[in-house]
């Protein structure tokens, strides 16, 4: 019989457990999944192309709405580029005050992801104790730029202000409030029976496929790779500090779950190695004509004044020339490519996602699976679809 | 006979008001109970302690648009929530609620029907239930809805052999099949059922969380995967009879449960519905402990953990209770 015994089901982009808009269609054999195509692009807008019509200290709030849950990181990653377009080094303290933030970045992402893919699989508890934790991380965010989601505090050069004087005693009192509840969160899954069962063996890549599929972050280490680039290749700052690269035996969505739990706790120990040790220093980098020059300055000097005036009104102008720079985000490598052609405006800009690449194994972790496994297997991916469509 | 009959139909409408009022106030107290053990407050807004809330979401619920799409089978579609629905009440005609009692001077029992094979009655006639969420897969336009009634059906299959098993030990011990005998025999609290099959119990409470389609065996209507399962293309008065349906299920095996293993009505002190209320109170509170604490099984899980372990689980249990009640005679 030629006849298709097949069912073609189209998951997404409205469905509660897509983490957005993504679409997957499905083809299914009864509950075991035959085919499976993601179909991406439903939040798509334009992201790296609007931020090529901007100045670019002003192209810095798009990257905040590519992964909106990781906005520190990719304040970062974009700064960061940026700076070494126009060959700014800047102070110690900004550097370390950056890699505290973007530790808090991590476990912020970690703790949603963890709350979101416990929830796809029915512990519906658990999004809500996951979100009341990462609300002592917004109120930090709060505290340092105001913002609670999109902060764009990490600016070109150094931070958008100073950080608020509670900012130690803040962090101190978050990571002792979440190391303790880290543990309650084990009590309720790691060793919960339908958990291992939901999770172990399920969506599982090979170190090999992981590799082929250029996948990084948790999904690559959870396969039993040990590669991360605050230790491979570090930026601002982070051999200063001692922290473990967790990884996976088996790559399959246990595996990555007990090496995010990690990652949190392994962040804490960088965070507070940056409490200890915070040095002195300007919060921001003094750079006439590129940077802002500081907010007391400009009230009492007259070149302070000029060019606070010239690098708002017109920005300032990047030499010709191209510069990747790629950090570790929560979700794995995201790069910027920034082409400047000597105006106030970058000529090309080009985001290396994470989500984006780590979302084409897809179909080769649910293929042959059951349907309830896709739903696994796309929370264990931790997609964000705004840095995946852009 | 004029009596009887005026008595039981008074019995009737009594229940089936407590019923489904314990139905809506079910709702409330779940999303409650959830609330606080999320670290949430539930429902606040309407009446003191949001009392008046089931009365809120059921007059929202009667005044929405009952939207019927094209592609479905009318009549089906239609049957399928009353389907479900009507089964659940039916058990209760059975469960003995008070001791005997007289009303205006005629003795009244205090069960609807005193069925010699209620447990049997209560059984047959909650499997049945399952019928209407099977059609209302079935007959619905959405490929999640089929998948949910698909679902249900397997469900269904793999927990009710379980489910029948694991009281046969009770029914073995008691000699009868009357609820109103079972509980007549638990009048000491050491004569409770629990104490003589405490894994007879957790294999019928394992099993009836499964057949009510309770987290964490909630696959038929699994959100994260199948949006509402069963339910997605319902809307209106027919989705609040599914809704009252599931509560009235849980009901129907909290109160069964509170019969076969916990004594039914007796106890001290108080009167004897004020002690099946708190029994069953108990139950769904448990009910709604386990939806906030556990993840969902996967489908081929469930039908593992059906067959493999709680059947011959019940098997055993059953086989052994029968050698007891064999030797003692």
């Amino acid at each position: 019989m030629a006849e298709s015994r097949t069912l073609t089901l189209n998951m997404g982009p409205q469905h509660p457990s897509t983490h957005g808009v993504l679409r997957v269609l499905l083809e299914l054999d009864g509950e075991t999944v035959v085919k499976a195509k993601p179909v991406i692009g439903y939040l798509h807008t334009g992201i790296e192309k609007t931020m090529e019509s901007k100045l670019y200290y002003k192209a810095l709030p798009c990257t905040d709405r590519m992964d909106y849950l990781a906005p520190m990181s990719n304040n970062l990653g974009y700064c960061l580029a940026v700076e070494k377009l126009m060959d700014i080094e800047v102070p110690d303290k900004v550097k370390w005050a950056r890699v505290c933030l973007a530790e808090l970045t991590r476990v912020n992402s970690h703790l949603v992801w963890l709350g979101t893919h416990a929830l796809d699989l029915g512990a519906m508890s658990m999004l809500l104790y996951t979100f009341r934790e990462r609300e002592l991380i917004l109120d930090i965010y709060e505290a340092c730029g105001g913002q609670r989601m999109m902060t764009s505090y990490i600016r070109i050069g150094g931070l958008a202000h100073e950080l608020p004087k509670d900012f130690e005693q803040k962090v101190r009192n978050m990571i002792k409030i979440i190391r303790e509840r880290l543990f309650d969160y084990e009590k309720l899954l790691t060793n919960n029976p339908i958990f291992i069962g939901r999770t172990k063996g399920v969506a599982v890549i090979s170190a090999e496929d992981a590799m082929n599929y250029c996948l990084s972050g948790p999904m690559l280490r959870g396969s039993g790779i040990k590669h991360d680039l605050r230790k491979d290749n570090p930026y601002s700052g982070y051999e200063n500090f001692d922290f473990e690269v967790p990884i996976g035996k088996n790559g399959d969505a246990y595996d990555r779950y007990l090496l995010r739990l990690e990652e949190i706790r392994q962040s804490f120990r960088i965070c507070e190695q940056v409490l200890d040790g915070m040095p002195e220093g300007p919060y921001r980098a003094h750079v006439p004509g590129v940077v802002l020059p500081p907010k007391e300055d400009i009230l009492q000097k007259m070149e302070a004044m000029i060019f606070h005036f010239k690098i708002i009104t017109e920005g300032f102008k990047a030499p010709v020339g191209s510069v990747y720079q790629a950090i570790e985000s929560p979700k794995g490598e995201i790069g910027f490519f920034i082409t400047g052609d000597g105006t106030n405006k970058p000529r090309r800009v080009r985001v290396r996602p994470p989500a984006f690449v780590n979302l084409a194994c897809l179909p080769k972790l649910v293929e042959g699976c059951l349907f309830s496994d896709v739903v696994c297997a796309i929370g264990s991916i931790d997609i964000i679809l705004g840095e995946v469509d852009r | 006979m004029l009596e009887v009959i005026i008595i039981s139909s008074i019995k009737v409408i009594v229940v089936v008001i407590a019923v489904l009022t314990a139905c809506a106030y079910a709702t409330l107290l779940e999303r409650k109970v959830l609330g606080h053990m999320q670290n949430r407050l539930g429902p606040t807004y309407a009446g003191p302690y949001a009392l008046l809330q089931p009365i809120a979401d059921g007059l929202k619920l009667i005044f929405k648009e009952d939207l019927v799409l094209n592609n479905i089978e009318k009549t089906t579609f239609t049957l399928a929530p009353i389907i479900a629905f009507v089964p659940a009440l039916l058990s209760f005609a059975v469960v003995p609620f008070a001791a005997d009692f007289e009303m205006f001077g005629y003795p009244v029992t205090g069960v609807i029907s005193d069925l010699n094979i209620g447990i049997l009655w209560v059984f047959a006639v909650t499997s049945l239930g399952i019928y209407g969420i099977v059609l209302a897969g079935w007959s619905s336009s959405s490929k999640y809805s089929l998948f949910g009634g698909l679902r249900s059906a397997a469900q269904m299959v793999s927990y009710e052999v379980a489910y029948g098993l694991s009281i046969i030990g009770v029914i073995l011990i008691a000699n009868t099949l009357s609820m109103r005998e079972l509980v007549d025999q638990q009048a000491n609290i050491w004569d409770w059922y629990i104490f003589k099959q405490p894994f007879g119990f957790l294999l019928f409470i394992t099993c009836a969380v499964a057949e009510t389609n309770r987290a964490p065996f909630d696959l038929p209507e699994a959100e994260s995967e199948l949006v509402a399962g069963y339910h997605t293309d319902y809307s209106s008065m027919k989705f609040s009879t599914f809704f009252i349906a599931e509560y009235a299920n849980m009901l129907t095996v909290a109160a069964v449960a509170t019969t076969i293993f916990f004594g039914g009505w007796q106890g001290p002190i108080l009167p004897p519905i004020i002690w099946f209320c708190i029994k069953v109170f108990i139950f769904m509170f448990c009910y709604i402990w386990l939806r906030a604490t556990f993840p969902r099984f996967r489908y081929d899980q469930l039908m593992n953990f059906g067959w493999k372990v709680l059947f011959p689980l019940a098997l055993l249990n059953t086989m052994i209770t029968a050698a007891f009640v064999m030797l003692k005679g």
